[in-house]
C-alpha cells in the first residue's frame, strides 16, 4: 500500500466516521430505544424535503381532452388588432389541436371567432369570422376533415373581459376551440 | 346657450308582466334624462309656455325638448317668462318682444265631451302679433305623449316648411347582466326614449335591427340557435319568419326602399360578401365578390345604389355600388377607417362611423362634395341613424362604463343624451314616418 493510499484510507475513514457521527449528536449513554421529545432539541434538525411521487409525463395522453396537463387545454388563440393572421404562438396552439383532430376523425369542434369592441359590430362579426377561418384553414393542412370543424363568429358580442382598455381588448381578440 | 333639462326618472321595469301592467296603466313617463349639452347658434328663439291644466304629461316640456333637439330652435327658459298665458287672448306681446322671442306656443288641456281630453294650442308670431296655427287635438289614454309630439310636428312644419319627425320610434338593443345571466332585448320606444316596449328577448346576442319602409316590421340578427340567423318580425302580430341561417355569417340586414328585398352579409363558410335576398322568392343574389370583408350594406332612398364597408383597399372604408351598372367606387378617403354608412332620407349625405386617430366618432359625408364633417367626440361612438326628416342623428355612445344613446343635430350644433334606459344600450335605429 502506498503512502497515498494510506492517507486516502485514513481520510476516507475519518470522513466516514464524521458522517456516521451525525453532526455533533452524541447518543445519551443510557439509551433504551425510546425517544424523548425533550431530548430532541439536542439533535440538530435536518431538513428534509418531501419527495413527490413519480408522475408519468405521458399520463395526459390517456385522457387528452380533460387531463389538466394536456396541451389541448390551451384552447384560446389570440390575435392582433384588425388582423386575422396567426402569430407564432397561435400556430403552436393550433398545431396541437390539428394533430389531435387529424388522429381522431370522429372528434368535432366549433371554432368561435371574436373581436374587441372597437369599430362597428357587423365589421367585427366579419373579423371574428376571418380569424376562425384562418384557424380552420391551418387545421385542414394537417389533415383534419372539414366536416369536423364548424366555424362561427360572435364579433364583439361575447367578450371574455368587459373592460375598455388595451389589456381587455387584447383578451377579446381571440378564437376559442370548443370540443 | 346651455340648457339642462332634468326630469323625474321612474325606475325601469324588469319583469315582462310588470311592464305590461304599467303599459296598460298609462304611458311610462320620463324614462330618460334629456340633457342638451351644447346649444345651437343661429337657432330661432321660441317660447313654449306651460300648458294650462296640464294632465301630468308636461306637454310644454316635450314640445320644447323636441324642437330644441333639432338645433333649429332655441327655447326660452321657464323662469325667464314674464307671463304664462294659455291662449292668445291672454298674451301681451310686449312681454315677449323684450326677451327677443320670435315664436310663442300657448295652450291648455280641456276635457272633451266623451270623457277624453283635448290639447288645445296656438302658435303665434310675436313680431307680427299674428296667430299662425290653432288646433284642438283629441287625446285618448296612452296617447298623451303622442299628442304632445304631434304639436311639435305641427309647429316645426309651420315654421320651417319641413316635416317634423317627433311622432316616430326608435328600435334599439339592450343588454342587461344579472349575476351570470345575460338578457338581450330588442326594444321599440318613442323617438325620445320614452315608453320602451320589448319586441324580442333572448339569452343569446341580438343585433343589427332595421326597419321595413312602412315601419311595420323589423329585421334583425339573432344567435338564439347557437349561430347567427336573420329574422323578419311583424310588430303588430309578433309573428316572425326566418330569412337566412346559412353556415357562417348571416348579418347586417337592411330592407330595400320598396320593401321587397333585403341586402345582407353572407359568408357561406367562405368569402364575406354583400348579397340580396328577394323576399317573395327567397332567391339569393350575390352582389360583391372581393376576397376581403364586404359588409354593412345600405340602400339609397331611390333604391339605385348600395353603400357598404369593405377592407379591399387595406383598412375599412365606404364603397358605393351602382345597382344598374354594378360599378363600385370608393367614397371615403379621410380617416384611418370609415364604417357602417347610412344614407340620409334625401339621399345627399351619409352618416357613418369614422376612426379619427384611434377614436371612433360619428361623421356626416356629403356625397356631392365628398367632404366629411365629424359630429361627435367618440371614443367609441357607433350606429348612427337619421331621423326620417334628416334633421337629427341618433347614435350609440360609451359614457364611463355604460353604453347609452345620444342624439346630435345634423349640423353638429345640438347634442343630447338619452340616458337612464335600463342596461347597456346599443344600435338605435330611427323608424320611418309612421303612416
Amino acid at each position: 500500500m502506498t503512502k497515498f493510499t494510506q492517507y486516502g484510507l485514513v481520510l476516507v475513514g475519518a470522513l466516514t466516521l464524521a458522517a456516521c457521527g451525525g453532526n455533533s449528536a452524541v447518543l445519551p449513554e443510557e439509551h433504551d430505544g425510546t425517544i424523548d421529545p425533550a431530548a430532541q432539541s439536542e439533535y440538530e434538525t435536518v431538513e428534509t424535503t418531501p419527495v413527490e411521487p413519480v408522475v408519468d409525463p405521458e399520463a395526459w395522453k390517456a385522457d387528452p381532452l380533460n387531463h389538466p396537463d394536456s396541451p389541448l387545454q390551451a384552447r384560446v388563440i389570440y390575435f392582433e388588432f384588425d388582423d386575422a393572421s396567426l402569430t407564432e404562438e397561435a400556430r403552436d396552439i393550433v398545431e396541437v389541436h390539428a394533430k389531435y383532430l387529424a388522429a381522431n376523425a370522429g372528434q368535432n369542434i366549433v371554432l368561435e371567432g371574436h373581436a374587441d369592441e372597437r369599430g362597428t359590430r357587423e365589421y367585427n362579426i366579419a373579423l371574428g369570422q376571418q380569424r376562425a377561418e384562418t384557424v380552420r384553414r391551418m387545421m385542414l393542412l394537417y389533415g383534419v376533415a372539414s366536416t369536423q370543424i364548424r366555424v362561427l363568429s360572435y364579433g364583439e358580442e361575447k367578450p371574455a373581459v368587459f373592460g375598455h382598455d388595451e389589456q381587455s381588448w387584447a383578451l377579446n381578440r381571440r378564437v376559442v376551440v370548443r370540443y | 346657450m346651455l340648457v339642462t333639462v332634468r326630469q323625474t326618472v321612474k325606475p325601469a321595469l324588469l319583469g315582462l308582466v310588470v311592464l305590461l301592467l304599467l303599459i296598460t296603466a298609462g304611458p311610462v313617463q320620463a324614462v330618460l334624462k334629456i340633457e342638451i349639452t351644447k346649444g345651437a347658434v343661429g337657432a330661432l328663439p321660441i317660447a313654449v309656455v306651460p300648458f294650462g291644466n296640464d294632465d301630468g304629461t308636461n306637454i310644454a316640456k316635450i314640445v320644447e325638448s323636441d324642437l330644441q333637439l333639432t338645433g333649429r330652435f332655441d327655447a326660452l327658459k321657464r323662469e325667464n317668462m314674464l307671463e304664462k298665458p294659455v291662449e292668445s287672448a291672454e298674451v301681451d306681446y310686449q312681454n315677449w318682444r323684450i326677451l327677443d322671442v320670435e315664436y310663442l306656443v300657448v295652450g291648455q288641456v280641456k276635457p272633451s265631451g266623451n270623457g277624453g281630453r283635448i290639447y288645445q294650442f296656438e302658435l303665434l308670431d310675436v313680431y307680427k302679433q299674428q296667430r299662425l296655427l290653432a288646433f284642438n287635438i283629441p287625446v285618448t289614454q296612452n296617447q298623451e305623449r303622442a299628442g304632445a309630439h304631434y304639436i311639435s310636428d305641427l309647429v316645426y312644419e309651420k315654421i320651417l316648411g319641413e316635416r317634423g319627425a317627433f311622432n316616430t320610434n326608435i328600435a334599439y338593443v339592450s343588454l342587461r347582466r344579472q349575476d351570470d345571466e345575460l338578457l338581450y332585448e330588442l326594444n321599440v320606444a318613442d323617438m325620445d326614449g320614452a315608453d320602451p316596449r320589448p319586441v324580442v328577448r333572448s339569452a343569446e346576442p341580438l343585433m343589427s335591427p332595421a326597419w321595413s319602409p312602412n315601419g311595420q316590421r323589423l329585421v334583425y340578427v339573432s344567435f338564439e340557435q347557437g349561430r347567427s340567423a336573420i329574422y323578419i318580425q311583424d310588430l303588430k302580430t309578433g309573428k316572425r319568419s326566418l330569412v337566412s341561417r346559412e353556415d357562417g355569417i348571416n348579418g347586417a340586414p337592411v330592407f330595400s326602399p320598396d320593401g321587397r328585398k333585403l341586402a345582407v352579409t353572407l359568408s357561406r363558410g367562405r368569402n364575406i360578401d354583400v348579397w340580396l335576398i328577394h323576399l317573395e322568392s327567397g332567391r339569393k343574389q350575390r352582389l360583391t365578390r372581393n376576397p376581403g370583408i364586404d359588409t354593412e350594406p345600405a340602400f339609397s332612398p331611390d333604391g339605385n345604389h348600395i353603400v357598404f364597408t369593405s377592407n379591399r383597399g387595406g383598412g375599412a372604408q365606404i364603397y358605393e355600388m351602382d345597382l344598374t351598372t354594378n360599378r363600385i367606387q370608393r367614397l371615403t378617403f379621410e380617416g384611418k377607417e370609415n364604417l357602417r354608412a347610412r344614407y340620409s332620407p334625401d339621399g345627399k349625405k351619409l352618416a357613418l362611423v369614422t376612426n379619427d386617430r384611434g377614436s371612433y366618432k360619428i361623421a356626416v359625408f356629403d356625397l356631392a362634395s365628398r367632404s366629411q364633417l365629424v359630429l361627435t367626440e367618440g371614443r367609441l361612438d357607433e350606429s348612427p341613424s337619421f331621423s326620417p326628416n334628416g334633421a337629427i342623428i341618433v347614435y350609440a355612445t360609451q359614457r364611463g362604463s355604460k353604453a347609452e344613446l345620444a342624439a346630435v343635430s345634423v349640423d353638429g350644433q345640438v347634442h343630447q343624451r338619452l340616458s337612464d334606459l335600463e342596461g347597456d344600450i346599443r344600435e338605435p335605429i330611427w323608424s320611418p314616418f309612421v303612416k
